[in-house]
């Protein structure tokens, strides 16, 4: 439903996005990571048709975003980054004129309104002109200004930015329910987000993609994820060494250096599974005292450094992620 | 079509949900009547006319009219609200038309304000009203011109006030083009062609005829033409500079 073929967008010199090729079915929620300036909203913004790309296309449920941008924009709804609204009219007012534009009349349009406040929330604010609303209300508005024609695509700038964790909950389990019937591109520099609202992520770094898949798969990439994780008291740390040392290949276990009179060890996954069970069981056997064992995950804001940090930063520093 | 009309029946609104709407007519009402009966020596001349009311109006909407218009598109800019517009499914030509018209609308509505004026001038004697619904028209048309080049200059800036100056420095060029002072120094650097054809662009000129009761299809065409080149203007404009 959305597809993206070779999209560029130059600024002078700089090339804020370089030749993307991406297609987002129904169904799909896609997480679009990246650092600021990668050129997610770039990207975003040219799938909305407020830019024009430089080169390459983008369509809209088949609609090409440059030459029928009308019919795209109809298929679309679209969360700019920061929301910006009309600051002067009430909740009410402005989403009654966003149900005129998109072609809602009388009853139908007085019962979409009505649906749609409920949807996101607003039914306490709706006379309040936009400018007085916290933060929070602010961005429901602009979702609901997004929301409001039903669309088949859904394009969101960082929707959760700047909400407090209860509104963030709420904004994702949104997301989440509607994400099975549409296709949704939603931008983030929330990794946990990414896990738990998106069926895909991609992450983009100087305007190209650096990787795509699922969450799971991204966190495959880093050379702890699925090790075991393995400390123990100073004293014990030989007889643990020799035990991995069966269940194991030498090149598959790290010491750590002892700190605070505890040793960490990392057993490295085997073909992707955790050896969590021969560990344990080799632990067991020879009663060594563990201060605690489990499986590293690693986190995605590890994958996301080693993806798009600058040369020099490797995944290998930061791998101190919880068992 | 409908877009541009749901899109200045919203600008209209957000003029009144300001204080910009009341400021405007008010000082629009004041200066105006202030103008016609002490600069204009309305009562002096005992003429019941009100050429004296309308030979102001020129020079009132040299700064009113940038007053109004300056918002137009630069706030669109500021707030980033232009992103929001522009990413409905409306054209950036009804949009512009929407707004523009939104603008023109209100300031045909503090021009009917004036009608105690034209009251005025009935009660005390007979004026020939021919003439002054001429001249309402005449008025009316030349601050839409004025409001088309005030909605292009809002149009390249994200900053109101650089779009009030530009917009009163182009309606100022545009009024004045007729007079000696300009034409002289056009004639010091450029072929007679070319002086006639800036004096010919004078809002001062095609006004004043227009404000002697001669609607000559010449000066209207003159108008919406100057109404429609400078919308035309501002919708290129917007288009290209609206990720910027």
């Amino acid at each position: 439903m959305i597809v993206m073929d070779g999209l560029s967008k130059h600024f002078g010199p700089v090339r804020a996005v370089d030749g993307l090729t991406l297609a987002v079915d129904k169904g799909e929620v896609l997480g679009f990571l990246g650092p600021n300036g990668a050129g997610k909203t770039t990207t975003m913004r040219m799938l909305a048709g407020f830019l024009e790309p430089s080169r390459g296309r983008a369509a809209i449920c088949g609609f090409d975003v440059a030459t029928e941008s009308i019919a795209a924009k109809r298929r679309l709804g679209y969360l700019p980054e920061g929301a910006p609204l009309y600051g002067d009219m009430t909740c009410a007012a402005f989403l009654s004129f966003v149900a005129e534009i998109r072609g809602y009349r009388g009853a139908a349009r007085r019962q979409r309104l009505a649906e749609i406040v409920d949807t996101v929330a607003l039914g306490d604010v709706l006379e309040r002109p936009i400018d007085t609303l916290s933060k929070g209300y602010k961005r429901r508005v602009g979702l609901a200004q997004a929301m409001l024609h039903d669309p088949p695509v859904l394009i969101l700038d960082e929707p959760t930015d700047g909400l407090d964790p209860n509104q963030k909950h709420h904004v994702r389990e949104l997301i989440r329910g509607m994400g099975k019937e549409k296709a949704i591109i939603v931008s983030t520099h929330i990794l946990e987000e990414v896990e738990s609202v998106c069926t895909r992520a991609v992450v983009i770094a100087q305007g190209r993609i650096a990787a795509d898949g699922t969450a799971e798969s991204l966190l495959a990439r880093l050379p702890r994820h699925n090790a075991v994780r393995l400390v123990v008291p100073a004293g014990a740390a030989d007889a643990a060494a020799m035990v991995l040392r069966e269940v194991a290949t030498p090149q598959a276990v790290e010491r750590l250096p002892a700190a605070d009179g505890l040793v960490t060890f990392y057993v490295l996954a085997h073909e992707g599974a955790a050896p969590l069970a021969a560990v344990a069981h080799g632990l067991h056997a020879h009663s060594i005292e563990v201060d605690s064992l489990g499986v590293e995950r690693g986190r995605l804001d590890d994958v996301f450094r080693a993806l798009t940090a600058p040369e020099g930063a490797s995944p290998e520093g930061a791998g101190s992620g919880h068992a | 079509m409908r877009s541009v009309a749901i899109i200045a029946k919203r600008e209209l609104v957000a003029y009144f949900a300001t204080p910009v709407a009341y400021v405007f007519i008010i000082i629009f009402l004041a200066v105006s009547a202030a103008l016609t009966f002490y600069v204009g020596g309305f009562f002096e001349r005992r003429q019941a006319a009100l050429d004296t009311f309308f030979t102001f109006h020129p020079w009132l909407f040299l700064f009113l009219i940038p007053a109004v218009g300056m918002r137009l598109w630069a706030e669109e800019r500021k707030t980033g609200t232009i992103e929001l517009l522009t990413t409905m499914p409306v054209t950036t030509t009804a949009a512009v038309i929407g707004k523009f018209l939104a603008a023109w609308a209100f300031i045909a509505a503090a021009l009917a304000l004036t009608a105690p004026m034209w009251l005025t001038v009935n009660i005390l004697g007979e004026p020939d009203n021919g003439v002054i619904l001429a001249s309402y028209v005449g008025s009316l048309l030349m601050a839409g011109a004025f409001l088309a080049i005030t909605s292009c200059m809002s149009a390249l800036t994200r900053n109101q006030v650089v779009a009030f100056i530009l917009g009163a420095t182009v309606c100022f060029l545009f009024t004045m083009s007729g007079v000696e002072l300009v034409l002289e120094t056009v004639r010091a650097i450029a072929p007679a062609a070319l002086v006639d054809a800036v004096a010919s662009l004078s809002f001062l000129s095609h006004f004043s005829t227009i404000t002697k009761g001669v609607i000559d299809l010449r000066d209207l065409v003159f108008f919406v033409s100057m109404i429609v080149f400078w919308l035309f203007a501002t919708t290129i404009i917007v288009n290209a500079r609206k990720g910027l």
